[in-house]
């Protein structure tokens, strides 16, 4: 059954990530983004990573793909425009296709009779991020606060400018 | 006798899948779970037509005449007449919209809402989706209505639909944070995401007879009105219905939608209202649980559906009682008071716990959240800058 699913997912995935590189319209092509995304989430609970599951459907369906339609929306004035054949992204992808199949037919294969490791649960990971991941979690929280801050002074109205 | 009364639902599903005995494990395992989405989608369905002639009831009542009360006894058959009304209705697409996209949106939307309803724990043994991380998923799948809403906007292809699609995204982008933020006192008082853990949590009486419940803490009963302040808005209902304002954008994201579609969207909107309230019932109304003891011999699913339909008496209350509030009071209210609030539930709910929960952790937190409470009424108080109303834009 997880072979199916597994088979299914990726069909899913890969038709999305395809869609949304090769799609004319950039708004059918984010949306179809949103696709490869929920794919990934799929795979995510697949593999037992409930967690993280939950976490790419939250963050990037919730918040990454709100971001990128609206920024498509209120930046790009030709956005039903024809676009040309990008051949320098073609080759670009192709590279990176080709460097990633060298990276893992060169890595030694991993044994097959993975140790039976505990499944990962909530509690576990709010464990882990208090205690050993402690700093990388306050240095990520300033870096969001600065960013934040950051956000509103760009959006912030000028008090002296003309009533 | 009231065990097997609690649960008879539970062994009716055994029974259904005990004619599959010898199947491969993955046939009872689908059918299992097909059980529970056919259970899920009679029952709310059928509370969503329900609710809908009752709301238009309530609502008469309040506004003092009769409402529906032509179809079957006391107007009960309504919805059924809506329902085939709705369905035989032309469907209109735009000649100028995105058709996929167009199309799209309400399927999202109600999926989306579907899925949500799926994680509440509707009594002993009763949860559909009983996974780890449950509450997360509930937030996960609502957030995706933002993009649901954002597709309907975008592919109708009409102003009022996308500057409706604008407000409702800006204000379900404001209220989740307020949303997300007050339920971690909760998972973190008790130290699980997971509804079952929360509901057992919440067992058993203080004192021998006060309920356990959540809402009864002083953090508790703060944060239960912020969630249920921003389940109002994140279900889009009066007073912050600013999405479909009728008086102003003809009906926000939903105008160049009729028929089925339309009504699908009202259909998600009410699940997304049932979620919303079967959530604050597990948070903070202790779940299944019985208020008293001797209580207890009622059906752990028949005490969860008469707290669910309070707030839902709740929800219809305020849209009876109260006008439309402006789209920047609202945003103001979301970060200048809700949030600021629910960091507090948060701090408070952690002095609660370190204190033991006993009195002087009852004091505490009572003492901050007041103090923050009357700090912000003062601080955002514009009652001494009454003032003749002065137009920026409309001279």
């Amino acid at each position: 059954m997880n072979t199916v699913a597994f088979i299914v997912i990726a069909i899913l995935t890969l038709t999305g990530a395809l869609a949304a590189a090769a799609l004319q319209n950039l708004m059918h092509a984010a949306l179809s983004l949103v696709v490869a995304f929920v794919g990934l989430a799929a795979f995510f609970f697949l593999l037992g990573a409930e967690f993280v599951g939950l976490v790419q459907v939250f963050v990037y369906i919730g918040a990454v793909a709100v971001l990128i339609v609206f920024t498509i929306l209120l930046t790009r004035r030709d956005a039903e425009k024809d676009h040309d054949f990008n051949w320098g992204g073609a080759l670009i992808a192709i590279a990176v296709f080709a460097g990633l199949v060298w990276a893992i037919l060169k890595t030694p294969s991993l044994a097959i009779d993975v140790v039976q490791i505990e499944p990962l649960t909530v509690k576990r990971i709010g464990e882990v991020l208090m205690t050993d991941y402690v700093w990388p979690l306050q240095c990520v929280g300033i870096l969001l606060t600065a960013a934040l801050i950051g956000a509103l002074i760009l959006v912030m109205e000028e008090k002296n400018s003309k009533s | 006798m009231s065990d097997s009364l609690d649960q008879i639902l539970v062994r009716a599903k055994q029974m259904l899948l005990s004619l599959l005995a010898g199947a491969p494990d993955w046939v009872i395992q689908l059918a299992s779970s097909l059980i529970n989405i056919f259970a899920l989608l009679g029952v709310f369905l059928t509370l969503f037509a329900l609710m809908s002639v009752l709301e238009r009831k309530i609502l008469g009542r309040m506004q003092n005449r009769y409402g529906p009360n032509r179809v079957g006894p006391f107007g009960l058959f309504q919805p059924v007449a809506d329902g085939i009304k709705m369905l035989i209705k032309e469907d209109i697409v735009p000649a100028r919209a995105d058709k996929v996209v167009h199309f799209l949106a309400p399927v999202l939307i109600a999926a989306a809402a579907i899925l949500a309803v799926g994680v509440v724990p509707y009594g002993r043994n009763m949860t559909p989706f009983a996974i780890d991380g449950g509450i997360l998923f509930f937030f996960a799948v609502g957030s995706t209505n933002e993009l649901a809403v954002f597709m309907a906007g975008w592919g109708s292809n009409n102003k009022f639909s996308m500057l409706g699609a604008m407000r409702a995204i800006a204000q379900m982008v404001s209220y989740e944070l307020p949303l997300i933020i007050v339920t971690l006192p909760v998972v973190m008082i008790v130290g699980s995401l997971s509804a079952d853990a929360i509901v057992a949590a919440q067992s058993g009486y203080a004192l021998g007879f006060a309920p356990r419940w959540f809402v009864f803490t002083p953090w508790g009963a703060a944060a239960f009105v912020l969630f249920f302040v921003s389940g109002l808005v994140e279900s889009n209902r009066t007073p912050f219905d600013v999405p479909e304002g009728e008086s102003e954008i003809v009906a926000g994201h939903m105008t160049e939608y009729s028929g089925f579609k339309y009504a699908t969207f009202f259909m998600a909107e009410y699940l997304g209202m049932f979620a919303v309230s079967g959530i604050a019932v597990t948070l903070f109304l202790g779940g299944w649980h019985a208020p008293i003891r001797v209580l207890e011999f009622i059906p752990s699913y028949v005490w969860f559906f008469a707290k669910l339909s309070v707030l839902l008496f709740m929800f219809i209350w305020s849209r009876g009682t109260l006008p439309r509030a402006r789209v920047d009071q609202m945003m103001n209210f979301a970060w200048k008071f809700m949030l600021p609030m629910a960091f507090t539930c948060i701090v408070a709910a952690a002095v609660w716990h370190y204190a033991g929960g006993g009195m002087a952790g009852w004091l505490w937190s009572l003492v901050m959240i007041a103090a923050v409470y009357i700090t912000l009424s003062l601080l955002l108080d514009t009652r001494k800058k009454f003032a003749p109303r002065t137009y920026r834009f409309a001279e």
